[in-house]
């Protein structure tokens, strides 16, 4: 019996160890990255191409891949030598612990800078692994102030944070004559942080926010607080969050009969939103940053190359990683390096022109962007109204 | 009755108690070395990510051992777990993050994310002491979207979590001026911050499984398992279920919250999008896929399924052109229908786990 | 007056919606004391198949008015999702009948990770909108507003709750679940075929869940491979808050959840006076039901029954 034990023991401790060093081996062969000619640039792009915000990161993704094909086709030196940019993406799921892993993953990869990644809330753990890795950071879409807040030299944004877009919607839902205003916000930290910037700027401008409502970004019914809206006589609505909450939320509103103005921002000044609302959507007012698509230089042909290349519609923020990426090309090229140490100072100071809008950074690696465009949603399309400072 | 103790009997009874003392001894060494040695080996041969997937391992471990108290060894079924994960993190958080200006040292903190970790299994196990199987999962479902939902609203009126923004800048664990997540250098060798980590968690891991096999060896351990095979025979020996059942949530509860703290010491941002439905199904599934009750089938368990992904993201690209010709489907996606069909056929091949407990049967 | 009818007339498109996915819970939990966490996703796939095959229809010109396309598609997502489910337990769950009580449940994860990703490889990322095959008009009801969707998911939903009680209780079909339900063993020695009965039930739900998959997606003309989730689990929320395994019990809760969720978001905050907002509906959502789970361990209209090991 202690024998059969004693016997036993041993061999759970060896299979233990077998374990072990079965994934030391395994790990021992799996080889590094095949080794690639020096002339190949990595750059790496992050968004989630998995879960319930999948599109957007694929949409992402394109903007980022369009560019790198650009970048390719003009035939880039670098340095003397000419360059091939190859786009590393990755997906995070979206999940703050998987972010990091993947920012590991693209340092370990070689990358020399990275566009993304969607949500602030992996873009602020990964940023510290980009920043120990000393290489640039642009993200897209994330708006959450403390990305920038955070002392990292490695860190930029594309998109204006929420502050300065939660302003201008705020004076403007004024300016449209709204003095009683509902806010609906997807307790998202975009959609936090928009409709705080929001509330603030219209007070300031002497409205009355009469409630502030609360979904979250899974639901689709919002009937409830529609209608307990609807007891407020708000003449006004502005939600802050996302196009596949706005689009059923606009129906929503036309069918309990509620006679408000609709007002949103960027989340939900897209074409999906149009397609969702339907013939709904009619007299929607949205803003977006910067001018319209297709009144900047290369808009109209970077939408049209976008449809073309990826038989897909632009979802929301190709344009701003199509921008990022395009910027993070342009301050290598200026540089004349495509070593991050060398690069990133250029980087700070660039002064880009891009389909979004002129692309320069401030001390803390925010965008430099003084303008706000506002469109209505007329017959099924966003239609430009004016452009705001 | 010399002659009966043969030279040979002697001989083979010393050797047969020295090679097994031996045996085992070489064993532990063994595994030590490998566990010392695993991550400058993993960082060298294919990249420091995979010591920072080995720390979410360990991380991931840490939890499933936690919640393997409450589901395998006491059979109650926890499907909102994570939130005890999201309290430790939070608690964390909280005491060492500029958030409210105070910066207490790790040994201080980790003590009390373990008692209010603890406090809110106890929460959490009162109301539900009547409930049994599929109720009490639907329950602590709830239970754990109630502490999320807090966390991502408590903002306002008063902020405390800053709602949905999260909390940054936590403080990572430091001994004097050394912060662990930064790179060292001791005697030329490098240290990366995962890799340092690694070594505290790897630590705290063993000293869980040590308490949990301890655990599941005592007086209180047989009370689980009796409650768990048949509460009312457990109540008729003599059991105080109550107090039993209380104990398994609150030490289960506490195990998540540690790990919530390392976790947010490790990251240094916290979020409430970490601690989703999602991720308890996901502890559930390592506990359940390793091999219920079972300490070992639980890290088993949690090492293939915190690493299984990580796997197929490499190879659901070069899987499909070595067999296709060329990558037809988004690697993403079929990343996540290989995940979801290795559970099902792991369990369809192995229905009581990959290293089941033998007493279960 | 007429804005708190307004929000009972929500509650209760809401929760008619909830009641029709929380009957293909119950039904399957209460012959395998097995919690189908896929059948959120089957759920999904009826609505997908639905608006795919409206599309695929609409594009050739056939003499079809939108009534029959409608009826056309509605049918082929019920079979596709019968199909899905009939396969589904004989792949994931049949082999799993005497297993520890857990393993199915992983399979049921295993294969609702696997069906959102099939779907999102089938579908597209992106949110899929219910085409504009008839208008959706909204009647004035003493104040109150209500579009003749609605109404449409209200009757249905209560036409096909009858004929489920009817089919429970008054059939041979219905007698042999039951039996089942009670004991699978001596309903076998009975005479009954467990497996069939067991494949019909999950066909039933798949039905049931195909159905109330086009009525979300009418409703709130919206559809994409991530909706069954967050739907599945409400809709389990209300089968146990009814008292999960009985039919009527899975219809009240669902009703009941609707209508606590949206009383829920909109007078929580005039309850509390302001210091909580409609971002809590969930939680006052759930601690409704775990105060009638203290109350009454085994939900509004469950009986007491033995655990299962």
């Amino acid at each position: 019996m202690k024998r059969s034990a004693g016997i036993k023991k041993v061999l759970e401790v060896f299979k233990g160890a077998l374990i072990l060093f079965t994934f030391l081996g395994l790990s021992g062969c799996g080889s590094q990255d095949s080794e690639v000619g020096s002339n190949v640039v990595k750059i790496g792009q992050v968004s989630p191409l998995t879960g319930s915000i999948a599109h957007l990161g694929k949409d992402n993704e394109y903007g980022a891949r369009l560019a790198i094909m650009e970048a390719n086709a003009r035939k880039i030196s670098i340095a003397g030598s000419p360059v091939q940019f190859e786009l590393v993406s990755e997906d995070d799921e979206a999940k703050p612990a998987k972010s990091t892993i993947v920012a590991q993953k693209l340092v370990d990869a070689g990358v020399v800078g990275v566009v993304g990644h969607l949500n602030s809330g992996t873009t602020i753990p990964a940023s510290k692994i980009y920043f120990d890795a000393g290489i640039a950071q642009i993200s897209p879409s994330a708006t959450n102030v403390n990305y920038t807040n955070q002392g990292y030299k490695t860190a930029f944004r594309v998109i204006a944070n929420d502050a300065q877009q939660g302003r201008v919607l705020g004076n403007y839902a004024v300016k449209l004559g709204a003095k009683k205003i509902a806010v609906i916000d997807d307790r998202t930290d975009y959609g936090k942080g928009l409709a705080e910037e929001f509330e603030k700027s219209a007070k300031a401008s002497g409205a009355d926010i009469v409630t502030h409502e609360f979904t979250d970004n899974t639901k689709t019914d919002f009937t409830a607080i529609l209608t307990r809206i609807k007891s407020m006589n708000a003449d006004l609505i502005f939600f802050s969050g996302m196009d596949a909450q706005a689009g059923p939320m606009m129906k929503q509103i036309k069918n309990l009969g509620i006679k408000t103005i609709f007002l949103t921002g960027d989340g939900g000044k897209t074409l999906q939103f149009l397609t969702l609302a339907g013939s709904e959507a009619e007299g929607a007012y949205a803003s977006s940053p910067g001018e319209p698509l297709d009144k900047m230089p290369g808009g109209k042909e970077f939408k049209a190359k976008y449809n073309e290349t990826f038989n897909e519609t632009i979802q929301i923020y190709a344009p701003y990683a199509y921008d990022a990426m395009n910027t993070l090309i342009s301050a290598m090229i200026e540089a004349d390096s495509i070593d991050p140490k060398v690069y990133l100072p250029k980087l700070a100071n660039i002064e880009y022109s891009g389909v979004t809008g002129p692309v320069a950074f401030d001390a803390k690696g925010d965008i430099k962007r003084g303008t706000i465009s506002l469109y209505k949603a007329v017959e099924g399309e966003w239609v430009h109204l004016e452009t705001l400072e | 009755m010399k002659e009966l103790l043969t030279d040979h009997k002697i001989s083979s009874l010393k050797t047969y108690f020295t090679s097994y003392r031996h045996a085992v001894w070489i064993g532990y060494v063994m595994i030590a070395v490998a566990l010392i040695v695993l991550p400058f080996l993993v960082e060298s041969t294919i990249g420091r990510t995979w010591v920072r997937i080995l720390d979410f391992a360990l991380i991931y471990g840490m939890l499933a051992l936690g919640l393997n108290i409450v589901v395998g060894f006491a059979g109650l079924l926890d499907l909102g777990y994570i939130a005890f994960y999201a309290v430790g993190a939070y608690t964390w958080a909280l005491l060492a993050s500029p958030q409210f200006g105070l910066h207490l040292p790790f040994w201080v903190i980790i003590p009390i994310g373990f008692v209010v970790a603890g406090f809110f299994g106890v929460l959490l196990g009162a109301p539900t002491l009547r409930l049994r199987g599929d109720y009490l999962a639907i329950v602590t479902l709830g239970f754990g979207e109630i502490i999320r939902i807090f966390l991502n609203n408590l903002d306002h009126p008063v902020n405390v979590t800053n709602g949905p923004v999260g909390i940054n800048l936590i403080d990572p664990i430091s001994i004097g001026s050394v912060d662990f997540t930064k790179t060292q250098e001791i005697f030329g060798l490098i240290f990366s911050g995962a890799h340092i980590y690694y070594y505290v968690l790897l630590l705290l891991l063993l000293v869980s499984i040590l308490v949990c096999i301890r655990l599941e060896n005592s007086r209180l351990g047989r009370a689980w398992v009796a409650i768990r095979e048949d509460e009312i025979a457990a109540q008729a020996m003599g059991i105080n279920t109550r107090n039993v059942k209380l104990l398994a949530f609150a030490m289960g509860a506490s195990f998540g919250g540690i790990a919530g703290g390392l976790f947010a010491s490790f990251q240094g941002f916290v979020s409430p999008e970490s601690f989703i439905l999602l991720e308890s199904i996901m502890v559930l599934c390592m506990v359940v896929l390793g091999g219920m009750g079972n300490v070992w089938g639980v890290v088993l368990g949690t090492f293939i399924l915190a690493i299984l992904p990580e796997v197929l993201r490499d190879i659901s690209s070069p899987l499909q052109e070595n067999i296709l010709g060329k990558v037809w489907l988004d690697p993403e996606s079929l990343r996540m229908v290989l995940f979801g069909l290795a559970l099902i056929v792991v369990m369809l091949v192995r229905p009581t786990g990959l290293w089941p407990s033998k007493k279960n049967n | 007056m007429d804005i708190f009818l307004q929000q009972l007339i929500n509650g209760l498109v809401l929760g008619s919606v909830y009641a029709l996915v929380a009957l293909g819970y119950t039904m399957v939990y209460g012959i395998l004391g097995l919690i189908n966490f896929a059948h959120g996703e089957v759920v999904m796939v009826g609505a997908m198949v639905v608006l795919s095959m409206i599309s695929l229809l609409s594009s050739f010109p056939l003499p079809l008015g939108s009534e029959l396309i409608l009826l056309i598609s509605v049918v082929s997502a019920i079979i596709v999702c019968s199909t899905l489910a009939f396969f589904m337990e004989k792949v994931a769950y049949r082999p799993l009948r005497n297993a520890p009580r857990l393993a199915p449940l992983i399979t049921a994860i295993g294969m609702s990770i696997l069906l959102q990703n099939i779907a999102m490889m089938i579908w597209g990322r992106q949110y899929k909108t219910f085409p504009d095959l008839f208008s959706i008009t909204s009647y004035d009801l003493a104040g109150a507003n209500i579009t003749n969707v609605q109404i449409f998911i209200i009757c249905l939903s209560i036409l096909i709750m009858i004929a489920l009680l009817l089919l429970i209780n008054l059939t041979r079909i219905g007698r042999a679940m039951r039996a089942t339900a009670e004991n699978p063993s001596i309903a076998s020695l009975m005479g009954v075929n467990v497996n069939t009965i067991i494949s019909l039930t999950f066909v039933i739900g798949a039905a049931l869940a195909a159905v109330a998959g086009v009525l979300v997606s009418a409703n709130y003309s919206v559809a994409h491979y991530s909706m069954g989730f967050i739907l599945g689990l409400k809709a389990f929320t209300a089968a146990v808050l009814g008292g999960i395994g009985n039919m009527a019990g899975a219809m009240i809760g669902g009703i009941l959840l609707g209508l606590i969720e949206s009383i829920g978001a909109g007078y929580i905050s005039d309850i509390t006076g302001g210091f909580m907002g409609s971002h809590y509906q969930d939680v006052f959502a759930f601690l409704v039901l775990i105060v009638v789970l203290v109350f009454r361990p085994t939900g509004i209209m469950g009986e007491r029954i033995a655990d299962r090991s």
